[in-house]
């Protein structure tokens, strides 16, 4: 996304229809203040997100990912899908580490469907945050020319 | 099929270790029967044909043409077009054609940085003029070239287009030889398909018991003598076979080594190292984020472990520059 000329970051977060996809929509019909960088995939559950949903999304061009859903340890709707996501998300970060890809870039959390002004600060301040850190532009890693 | 009714085969090799070709001479005295039904036309492991003979060659002579090895250099990428357009059937042969492999790992550095380390720092470089290779060099003879090192490690089919991808490191000879036949025969299946290996896991073809897993501490190879009845994950060694296509009769966890993973991902896994993610971290047994980041923070080398042979076939290709 670019503005004339200025950079605008691209985010994608993936929430749980429950928790945090809640929060979200709140912050909307309450018109709470938040920058328009942010697309949201909605999940049932953050336990549906395979760690292969966020390399894809820098694969395709996103400049930050975040996911977030409910509460551990008992919000979850499902029992345990968070207890999933926690268990997976240190990895992920380990492997965007070794990718070079900026902790900055990557936020995982949770926010309960009661926090929707956790919610707004988060887009506003994790869009901030990226975009001190520049475009990505991944694909641009792998062109099909090799100088 | 011309001529003698002989099939055309050309092999080449690209950036691989070699492996792939001792892969073919296991075929043993099957070679004989590879001999009568074929004419190798192209070979330069074992025959003399030179690139300039496969120019001369019209395009589609070779009926199939078995390709291993990455693309690492320019040369690699001329001789994967050049093969494509000189044969009917083109197979990225074994793990390094089909998804980039060992020498694919070196996508997490840069031709500089490798340079560097070669011929500059390594302990055993002895290069005080610091030299480096330059893909052009003037003598008063004229100038002479060699194939430019490119910065990213790429497959076969990220280069050209791809007829049939045979996985392995090596492929085992029992399966090279199944797509043989099944290439001298006709039978072959549809375009773009993984031949030689099989639809389900490495688990599936593993004798190991499994049990329910609940790891808290995770082992490398070297620091856990394995109980050899019993699943190698459920004891805490990262073993790639849950996210690996079979293939290999599961060879390595028969010895107790636990797979690495060079079959490459099963049908319809996107990206085999966040499948092997995924399976380790199910495992993990934390009931907080701490501990869970306790126990996984102690796995080494997570782009090496997870994608071992597909670095380059995986979404993010390389690490960044
Ligand atoms: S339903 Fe929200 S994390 Fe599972």
């Amino acid at each position: 996304m670019s503005n004339n000329g200025k950079f605008e970051p691209r985010i994608v977060a993936f929430l749980c229809n429950w928790c945090t996809y809640t929060a979200a929509d709140t912050a909307g019909v309450s018109r709470m203040k938040q920058p328009p960088n942010v697309d949201i995939i909605r999940v049932m559950c953050t336990g549906r997100i395979d760690p292969v949903f966020v390399l894809k999304a820098f694969a395709e061009g996103a400049d930050g990912v975040i996911i977030s859903g409910c509460h551990p340890p008992g919000d979850c709707h499902y029992t345990n899908g968070n207890y999933k996501t926690f268990r997976r998300m240190p990895l992920v970060e380990m492997l965007l580490q070794q990718y070079g890809i900026e902790p900055g870039r990557f936020h995982w959390g949770w926010i309960s469907g009661a926090e929707a002004p956790k919610w707004a600060e988060l887009t506003r301040e994790f869009t901030e945050q990226v975009r001190k850190l520049g475009p990505l532009n991944w694909k641009k890693q792998f062109a099909s020319k090799e100088d | 099929m011309p001529g003698n009714g002989k099939l055309k085969l050309g092999l080449y090799w690209a950036a691989s270790c070699g492996g792939c070709e001792i892969a073919v001479v296991e075929l043993r005295e099957k070679l004989l029967i590879v001999d009568q039904v074929a004419d190798i036309v192209f070979w330069p492991c074992a025959t003399d044909f030179k690139y300039k003979d496969v120019e001369a060659y019209p395009d589609g002579y070779m009926d199939v043409c078995l390709f291993n090895g990455a693309i690492r250099t320019s040369e690699n990428e001329h001789l994967a077009h050049l093969l494509r357009k000189k044969s009917k059937v083109l197979v990225a042969f074994g793990s390094c054609a089909y998804e980039g492999c060992i020498p694919g790992l070196a996508n997490l550095f840069d031709r500089e940085s490798i340079f560097r380390r070669v011929y500059l720092e390594s302990e055993s470089a002895d290069n005080p003029n610091k030299v480096v290779p330059q893909t052009a060099y003037h003598m008063p003879e004229g100038e002479i070239e060699i194939p430019k090192f490119y910065n990213t490690v790429k497959t076969l089919g990220q280069v050209t287009d791809v007829d049939y991808f045979l996985p392995g490191c090596p492929p085992q000879d029992p399966q090279i030889w199944a797509v043989i036949e099944a290439i001298v025969s006709g039978n072959l299946p549809p375009k773009g398909s993984v031949v030689g290996a099989n639809e389900k896991t490495v688990c599936d073809e593993c004798k190991h018991v499994r049990e329910e897993k609940k790891i808290k501490k995770f082992y490398r190879y070297h620091e856990i003598i394995a109980d050899s009845t019993r699943c190698l994950f459920d004891q805490g060694i990262i073993c790639a076979g849950p996210a690996t296509r079979g293939g290999c009769g599961a060879l390595c966890t028969k010895v107790d080594i636990p797979c690495r993973g060079c079959y490459g991902p099963p049908p319809n896994v996107v990206d085999q190292g966040a499948s092997l993610l995924a399976a380790v971290a199910s495992v993990v047994d934390a009931d907080t984020e701490e501990e869970a980041r306790r126990i996984v923070s102690e796995i080494p080398d997570p782009i090496g472990t997870f994608y071992r042979f597909s670095l380059p076939a995986s979404l993010l290709h390389r690490a960044r520059r």
